[in-house]
């Protein structure tokens, strides 16, 4: 059996707001493996951007509320934010969502490197910038973008540049978060290709590739991870979660994916009916019963996370009985 | 709303160089000799390589920049004579744009109710039935109005706030509207519905749509035309059936062959190089050497050779 370089165990952050706890991630459960690369994916405002900065930083209003979280066996959860910063860039790292959003417009991109690096204690020495126009080659850009500054420079260029800057330091764990969405699919491909190429080098150790792009998921990740408004829903191996998917919202997500070949003119494609719950202090029960066709009394209460197969776990009470047909 | 005939919006041998670096300046050429209509009531997808020139395009019909050559007109006008204060309000309340990355456009310290607020005052709106406006376009978008309209814009995940976006523009009842990778926080299922929306808009009330997307799938779910762009020149465009079913240029090829399919897998024997791209370009180019722009059907033409 592969090591795990991630355990998480029952992992509840909530956003403290005036009126209450937005519950963003509540109740997750699950292990990304040394190697591997996870796909997390779920409804536009599920949490998975609140994950990752569950996994890095917690800043106010975020707060960790309970269960733990081992990085290459260490919890980290409850260290102290002196003992972490060191960890951050080297054992993990993150590729946030809003990186178009990272660089000031005033600073060359080369200062902006600067700068980060020196705040996680790196001497931006030759050898490094040797290493980081190395990688920017690796990435299609010419090591010229060091020197222009971020309004130079279209939405893929610095999104690449924010990929090589957050590599390398060649990090243990790496977490993309919507790294590809502002591609287009000949970058999609390569950016995606490129983070499986760094893995399969070893020069990072394992990623979680976070899109609502199952399509890209299916390329590169290993097993998938399916959220919902805060919750767990399914996690797998990709081919059985894209083929076999067993849960109601997962089986619903795949049913919507745009099909290949069809015009609005001739077919209105439809998305899955409603809108998800409020998590402003949200309380029990299965979060997708509102929308589910399949909901009954027993989804009042919050399911519980079962297994069913090596790998392959959900929480919904109703799975054994509706099956393993693809036709919700 | 111009005669059906008439173009919304057309762009002539539009090119954008930029300068950067005062001691050693350095030119990019971001677009060249691009030219397109855009009629009423229809969609134009722009679609492209990453740097190819798409987002320039976008600012330069938004006045955000101004063109090195070419000419934009709107309803006829050249919109670079537009410059007296009242003009440009005016040509900014029927011409809208919608930008890459939605944490950037909104001022952070503002709820999203004052967002709205500032439409009506600052492009003097009608405001009868103000909040019952604001709050239809907010669910259209599929996003609650009791939730949203008190929060701060980091208070929103990336694809409310690209919903947001689009609210706003709805509101404001455009003649025109530039979608910059509007729809690309959002996964497929809430995507499908604003994408059906804005389709059932441009059909009803005439509005346009330049949609700028890496997603070819719904670029042709939604388009009526489509324009293909790589390093900064328009190689192909036309009927978005026509271009798909029967794609010529090597990037368009590339491009079709690239799209991540669910349930296939991308090929690794044949790893994607962009160099190898850049070579097949050359050469076609090179075998139709003094051709330039043809048109091979109707509605559809090709760029086959640099003059
Ligand atoms: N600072 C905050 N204060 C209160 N609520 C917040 C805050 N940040 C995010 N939220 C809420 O938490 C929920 C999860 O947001 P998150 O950004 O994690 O979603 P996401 O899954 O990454 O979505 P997307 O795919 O659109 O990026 C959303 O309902 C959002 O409104
Ligand atoms: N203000 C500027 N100054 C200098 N160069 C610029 C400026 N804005 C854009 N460029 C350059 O113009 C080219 C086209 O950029 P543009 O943003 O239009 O690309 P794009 O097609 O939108 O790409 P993406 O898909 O990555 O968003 C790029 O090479 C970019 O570096
Ligand atoms: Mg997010
Ligand atoms: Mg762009």
């Amino acid at each position: 059996m592969r090591e795990n370089i991630l355990e998480v165990k029952n992992l509840k952050a909530y956003y403290k707001i005036l009126k209450g706890q937005v519950k963003a991630v509540d109740d997750l459960t699950f292990n990304i493996k040394k190697g591997e690369i996870l796909g997390l994916a779920g409804e536009s405002g599920c949490g998975k951007s609140t994950l990752a900065s569950t996994l890095i930083s917690r800043k106010p209003p975020l707060h960790h509320i309970s269960g733990e979280v081992k990085l290459n066996g260490k919890e980290i959860m409850q260290i102290p934010e002196e003992d972490f910063k060191p960890m951050r860039l080297k054992n993990i790292s993150l590729i946030p969502q809003y990186a178009l959003d990272a660089f000031s417009p005033t600073k060359k991109i080369k200062t902006f490197i600067i700068d980060l690096v020196q705040e996680h204690g790196i001497k931006p020495d030759r050898e490094f910038f040797d290493k980081v126009k190395e990688r920017l080659y690796l990435v299609n850009l010419d090591p010229s973008v060091l020197e222009r500054y971020s309004i130079e420079l279209s939405g893929g260029m610095k999104q690449r540049v924010i990929m090589v800057i957050s590599t390398i330091l060649n990090p243990d764990f790496i977490i993309a978060d919507e790294i590809t969405s502002a591609l287009d699919v000949s970058s999609q491909r390569f950016v995606a290709t490129m983070l499986a190429n760094l893995r399969d080098e070893g020069i990072i150790g394992s990623a979680m590739f976070i899109t609502h792009d199952l399509s890209i998921l299916y390329q590169i990740a290993e097993r998938i991870m399916i959220m919902y408004a805060g919750c767990f829903i399914e996690i797998g191996p990709t081919e059985e979660i894209v083929k076999n998917p067993r849960h109601p919202y997962t089986k619903a997500l795949i049913a919507s994916l745009p099909q290949v070949g069809i015009q609005y003119q001739d077919k209105k494609l439809s998305g899955i009916k409603g809108t998800p719950p409020q998590l402003l202090n949200i309380g029990e029960g299965c979060r997708f019963r509102y929308r589910c066709q399949y909901a009954d009394k027993q989804c009042e209460i919050s399911p519980v996370r079962e297994r069913i197969n090596e790998g392959h776990y959900i929480s919904c009470w109703r799975w054994k009985e509706l099956g393993s047909d693809n036709n919700a | 709303m111009p005669k059906n005939n008439e173009n919304m919006m057309s762009v002539k041998g539009l090119t954008k160089v930029f300068k950067s670096g005062v001691f050693k300046p350095q030119y990019t050429v971001a677009v060249k000799d691009v030219s397109f209509d855009i009629k009423p009531g229809t969609i134009l997808s722009l679609i492209g390589e990453s740097g190819s020139g798409k987002t320039t395009i976008g600012k330069l019909i938004l006045k955000l920049l101004k063109p090195t050559a070419g000419q934009i007109y709107y309803k006829n006008k050249d919109v670079a004579q537009i410059n007296d204060k009242k003009e440009v309000k005016e040509y900014y309340k029927k011409v809208q744009g919608i930008f890459q990355d939605p944490f950037a456009t909104f001022n952070p310290l503002y709820r999203v109710d004052r967002i709205f607020e500032i439409i009506f005052s600052s492009f003097g709106y009608d405001q009868t039935n103000k909040e019952e406006r604001i709050h239809k376009v907010l669910n259209d978008v599929n996003l609650n109005p009791g939730r949203i309209l008190g929060k701060f814009p980091h208070q929103l995940s990336g694809g409310q706030l690209q919903r947001l976006l689009i609210a706003r523009a709805l509101l404001m009842d455009v003649d025109v509207l530039i979608a910059d990778e509007l729809i690309s926080m959002l996964d497929a299922s809430t995507r499908i519905g604003v994408l059906n929306l804005l389709v059932d808009l441009c059909k009803e009330n005439g509005m346009s749509v330049l949609f700028i997307t890496h997603d070819l799938n719904l670029g042709y779910y939604i388009s009526d035309y489509t324009l293909i762009m790589y390093k900064g020149r328009l190689v192909e465009k036309g009927d978005t059936k026509k271009v798909y079913q029967n794609p010529i240029h090597p990037y368009t090829k590339m491009l079709f062959n690239s799209v991540p399919d669910i349930g296939r897998r991308w090929d690794k024997e044949e790893e994607f190089l962009p160099e190898q791209v850049v070579d097949d370009v050359r050469k076609f180019y090179a075998t139709n050497q003094g051709r330039g722009i043809e048109e091979i059907e109707e509605e559809h033409s090709v760029l086959f050779s640099l003059k």
